[in-house]
């Protein structure tokens, strides 16, 4: 028997039938399919988290000059203040608010009686005190089991203080994971703000979506882009801003990191303003130096594409001799990565790159195409969870749609190799023989951990302690421990520093008692020593 | 840091700003992992059981285990009841615990879901267990469903079986590992058998030894649990907390209590140990005389650093009333006292605390936040912070050393292993409260000014 049988035959029929499509071992040949985006089981220890997590907390939390109101009792907001690491600086433009929590903090009678009152009071104190640009609302579980009509008081408050003003139904209980939270803030973004802006167009202008800034990342991708000489209209929304996501429109190209949270952005700007969009890669050397190279191509200015390979060569000279080091303390090492619906792929050319195999990944809540690539996507099934959440259509803008190249252009560069509204997924990169498990849980997460024995455990904070416990070394990949940033080649360098500071810490050398491995009584037998 | 904040006081009545209170369930779900063997279970959406496991493990850097229902949309609309069902099946086979500790969140209880009634239905096998208690979000704080969860088990197993078991029953409060070791020592060395509920000793704090196992050595037992109901009496440490569950077993069983404040500072330890003393009839032992001796003789010795100096103290209302008492001890002035958690019980205790310090011109407040507190000490400012890692905004802001104390502590390590209960646990706020306010002291003082003997 196989490892992935080994694990999957501890189950219960009814859990085997479901989980057997979600676990699989990576064959050469044939593609594989794999289940995902599917209900996580009850009472199966899941490390997903909800459709509030994944709208306030990842999409719109960000956004730095925005107050967002959660409406419903304190614990969603309290849970996600401060605590996701997406740094952000304000300036004298811009109000930065991602120090504060706002709530209703529902209660009792609220529940009872309907929180729009409350929501409407909340909102008039926000704008006497804060005086924002821009509030966003964001509904947790029971103010959709009230029915409280939250759109109704943004658009109300949008006529009443002249601001902008956003409603999210992004009830923890939608969808099956924070996935549909992540398609509801982009519905939000691109219905009411992108667009909205007057800016003038500049040269050489891109967007960088899916970058959250965790650990300053966002920040390092951004210092590299405007060292070659772009221009950042938007991020989207690390350190980003309602007032820059205004003018995203004006960008000439859509720059996609995290392509589950934020494709559908990317996607709807393509038809509403003829935008291209291309994935990239800034974690790990081998995908900084493609991506930067690949935008440099879209563009197609010589200058520009010199002046890319100088940085290039640059940045790497800056970092070559602390990546060998930790490379000959690294290589031959295997790791275990199961982080997000994106950023366990991103990381995997990193690690090959210091010598370290993946043998086991997988997603929390990413759906088929990050697995398999976006071209599985017109043959995924809609079922009835996906359905609960909305997906919305939008049309060709006249007045702002612009393309950038011919469809000849778009062709020849699709031919170089460009990724243009493409996305291959985690199979593109991934080790033969390495097993994938879909929403891993924790009963997979111990067994495979003592069948497979990797050397590190990439992950979250859940899991990090439990497998630290089992002798394994674990760093997260969510909050990178509070170190960083990891983009960029810089980053690359501090990530391989971290990692070998897990291995090597002496910690690890000192874990058994004497007293565990040597007799502790000394003594004589029978008179003889 | 915290620019946008205005410097003068906000009129606000409904917009809550930078909490100093979280939900129910996390609460619930703190108190199920003091007992032994026992799957904490979240019956709602997974992002609350996701939320409050990130909680719990970022404050004691330990794993949290806990299930969840996983509710959908379904779910949410024809009730959680088939997905309960699933749960406690696939519970005991996969992680097979002795118990399953189910709470509620907003969501389960907005839709009205029956759990005495999905429980009863539920196939449960032979010789395990499944409780649950209420703990809608949307009443009280992490506080609250911290005892709910602790009559939770009283109502489903303590019994009275005319018995008496001889022993002490005790509450601990919302208090961390490090705390319950403490009392569990102090109760040892009193020579007073007891039953303590809950216990996240050995759990939350359990050793590193290259083999995970989960559920730790530690934890209060099912059969002592069930014990409860023959217990002689009920000491309910943290009268805002423990005070609930200890009238409920008293309804229950008839186990008479006495609920004491916890025992932060001498006289709160004093009266801790009197009553064990009172218990037991056992004479205090030379060790705890010595304790205290050692106390008394260090906050004499530095009395001049501390002496009037005024503190803000923020967090769940025991601990900051606890505090508040030390602080006094030591000849501060407890400035502003503000919890997050509602009730006026709060106000009446720091009131009274004041009273019997005499000390005039303090500000204590329930329901309060921490954008309050800041406001306030922007008009008039204080020496010193205590609270958990939220503080450090204001903290920073202000220029105020910040001493942190209870729960969340989120950005230190080693502080849930450390008591601030009983003489040893005073012996370490003193120790934490003066070298913060030396160490700013050595930081501010010109070069002229630097004194080698302090």
């Amino acid at each position: 028997m196989d490892s992935r049988d080994k694990v999957l035959d501890k189950y219960s029929s009814k859990i085997y039938k479901n989980r057997k499509e979600h676990v699989i071992e990576i064959e050469a040949g044939e593609p594989q399919v794999i289940a995902a985006d599917t209900r996580a089981i009850p009472g199966i220890m899941t490390n997903r988290g909800c459709c509030y997590a994944g709208c306030k907390g990842v999409v719109t939390g960000p956004l730095k000059d925005v107050v967002n109101i959660v409406h419903g009792p304190i614990g969603c907001a309290y849970y996600t203040w401060g605590t996701r690491r997406n740094k952000a600086k304000g300036d004298e433009h811009t109000k930065d608010f991602t120090q504060y929590s706002f709530c209703t903090d529902m209660q009792e009678t609220d529940i009872v009686f309907g929180g729009e009152k409350k929501l409407r009071q909340a909102i008039k104190e926000a704008m006497e005190i804060f005086n924002p640009e821009c509030i966003m609302i964001s509904s947790t579980c029971p103010v959709g089991l009230i029915g409280d009509d939250i759109h109704a008081v943004a658009a109300e408050s949008e006529r009443l203080y002249g601001i902008k003003v956003l409603a999210f139904s992004c009830e923890g209980y939608k969808g099956v994971s924070q996935s549909g939270g992540h398609h509801i803030a982009n519905n939000g973004l691109m219905k009411y703000i992108i667009g909205t802006g007057d800016a003038e167009p500049q040269k050489y202008s891109i967007n960088l979506l899916g970058e959250y800034n965790i650990g300053g990342d966002g920040w390092e991708v951004e210092r590299i882009l405007k060292r070659i000489g772009y221009h950042v209209v938007s991020v989207m929304t690390g350190d980003g801003s309602y007032a820059d996501l205004k003018n995203a429109h004006t960008a000439d190209l859509n720059l996609v990191q995290c392509h589950r949270s934020i494709n559908y952005i990317a996607e709807m700007m393509k038809t509403k303003y003829g935008m291209d969009w291309i994935k990239v890669n800034f974690i790990g050397l081998e995908s900084i130096k493609k991506s930067l190279m690949d935008i440099a191509s879209y563009f197609g200015d010589p200058e520009l594409l010199a002046r890319t390979e100088a940085v290039i060569a640059e940045e790497l000279d800056e970092i070559e001799e602390g990546m060998a080091y930790y490379k000959s303390k690294l290589d031959g090492k295997k790791a275990a990565v199961y982080v997000g619906g994106s950023r366990t792929h991103h990381y995997i050319n990193l690690l090959k790159y210091l010598g370290v195999d993946v043998i086991l990944a997988g997603y929390e809540f990413g759906h088929r195409d990050d697995y398999e690539g976006r071209d599985v996507i017109p043959s995924i099934k809609i079922d009835a969870d996906s359905k609960n959440i909305e997906s919305i259509t939008v049309t060709k803008d006249e007045g702002n749609y612009k393309t950038f190249h011919t469809p000849e252009k778009i062709e020849a560069l699709k031919a170089a190799g460009v990724p243009l509204e493409k996305y291959d997924g985690l199979w593109s990169d991934i080790a033969e023989g390495a097993i994938i498990t879909d929403d891993f849980n924790h009963f997979e997460t111990e067994e495979f951990l003592k069948l497979l024995k990797p050397d590190i455990f990439f992950s979250g904070i859940k899991d990090k302690f439990i497998v630290q416990k089992s002798g394994v070394p674990s760093r997260q990949l969510h909050s990178y421990d509070y170190s960083g940033p990891y983009a960029g080649f810089r980053g690359a360098l501090n990530f391989a520093k971290d990692m070998t500071m897990a291995t090597y810490t002496p910690v690890w050398n000192m874990v058994q008692a004497p007293w565990k491995s040597e007799p502790t009584l000394v003594g004589s037998l029978g008179g003889i020593e | 840091m915290l620019e946008l904040t205005p410097k003068k006081l906000s009129d606000r009545s409904t917009l809550r700003i930078n909490p100093i209170k979280t939900c129910q369930p996390v609460g619930a779900m703190y108190a199920a992992l003091g007992v032994h063997q026992c799957m904490p279970h979240s019956h709602g959406s997974q992002g609350c059981c996701s939320f409050h496991r990130m909680f719990l493990t970022r404050h004691f850097k330990d794993p949290a285990i806990a299930s969840s229902s996983s509710f959908t949309e379904g779910a949410s609309v024809f009730g959680g009841g088939a997905n309960l069902k699933t749960a406690i099946k696939n519970i005991f086979d996969i992680y097979d615990p002795e118990i399953i500790a189910v709470h509620t969140t907003c969501l389960s209880e907005t839709i009205g879901d029956d759990l005495n009634g999905y429980i009863q239905d539920a196939k449960i096998p032979e010789g395990k267990l499944v409780v649950h208690t209420n703990t809608p979000s949307y009443v009280g704080s992490h506080v609250t469903g911290y005892y709910n969860m602790i009559s939770g088990f009283i109502k489903y197993l303590s019994t009275a079986t005319g018995e008496k078991n001889g022993k002490l029953a005790l509450f601990p409060g919302f208090v961390n590992p490090g705390d319950m070791r403490e009392m569990k020592r102090l109760m040892k060395l009193m020579a007073t058998e007891f039953i303590m509920l809950p216990d996240t000793s050995g759990v939350l704090d359990a050793p590193m030894t290259g083999t995970y196992t989960m559920y730790p050595k530690g934890g209060t037992t099912i059969p002592e649990i069930r014990d409860l109901g023959n217990c002689e009496m009920t000491l309910a440490l943290g009268e805002l907390t423990s005070e609930f569950p200890a009238d409920f077993l008293e309804k229950k069983c008839k186990v008479p209590y006495k609920a004491l404040p916890l025992p932060i500072g001498v006289e709160n330890t004093d009266a801790f140990i009197m009553a064990l003393n009172q218990f037991s009839k056992n004479e205090v032992p030379y060790e705890i005389e010595e304790e205290r001796g050692q106390l008394m003789d260090i906050l004499l010795d530095s009395h001049q650093y501390t002496h009037n100096k005024t503190v803000a103290i923020f967090g769940d209302p025991d601990t900051v009333l606890g505090m508040a008492q030390i602080t006094l001890e030591m000849g501060m002035i407890p400035k502003y006292m503000v919890t997050g958690t509602p009730g006026a019980a709060f106000e009446r205790k720091a009131a009274a605390l004041l009273e019997k310090f005499g000390v005039e011109g303090c500000t204590a407040k329930q329901s309060g936040d921490l954008f309050e507190l800041h406001q306030w000490i922007i008009t008039d400012p204080v020496d010193l912070l205590i609270g958990g890692t939220h503080g450090k905004q204001v903290a920073r802001a202000e220029d105020i050393p910040l001493v942190r104390v209870g729960f969340p502590i989120i950005d230190r390590y080693v502080h849930s292993y450390m008591p601030i209960v009983g003489y040893k646990g005073a012996i370490r706020l003193a120790e934490l409260i003066l070298n913060a306010l030396m160490d700013r002291q050595d930081r501010d003082c010109e070069d002229e000014d630097l004194e080698m003997v302090m």
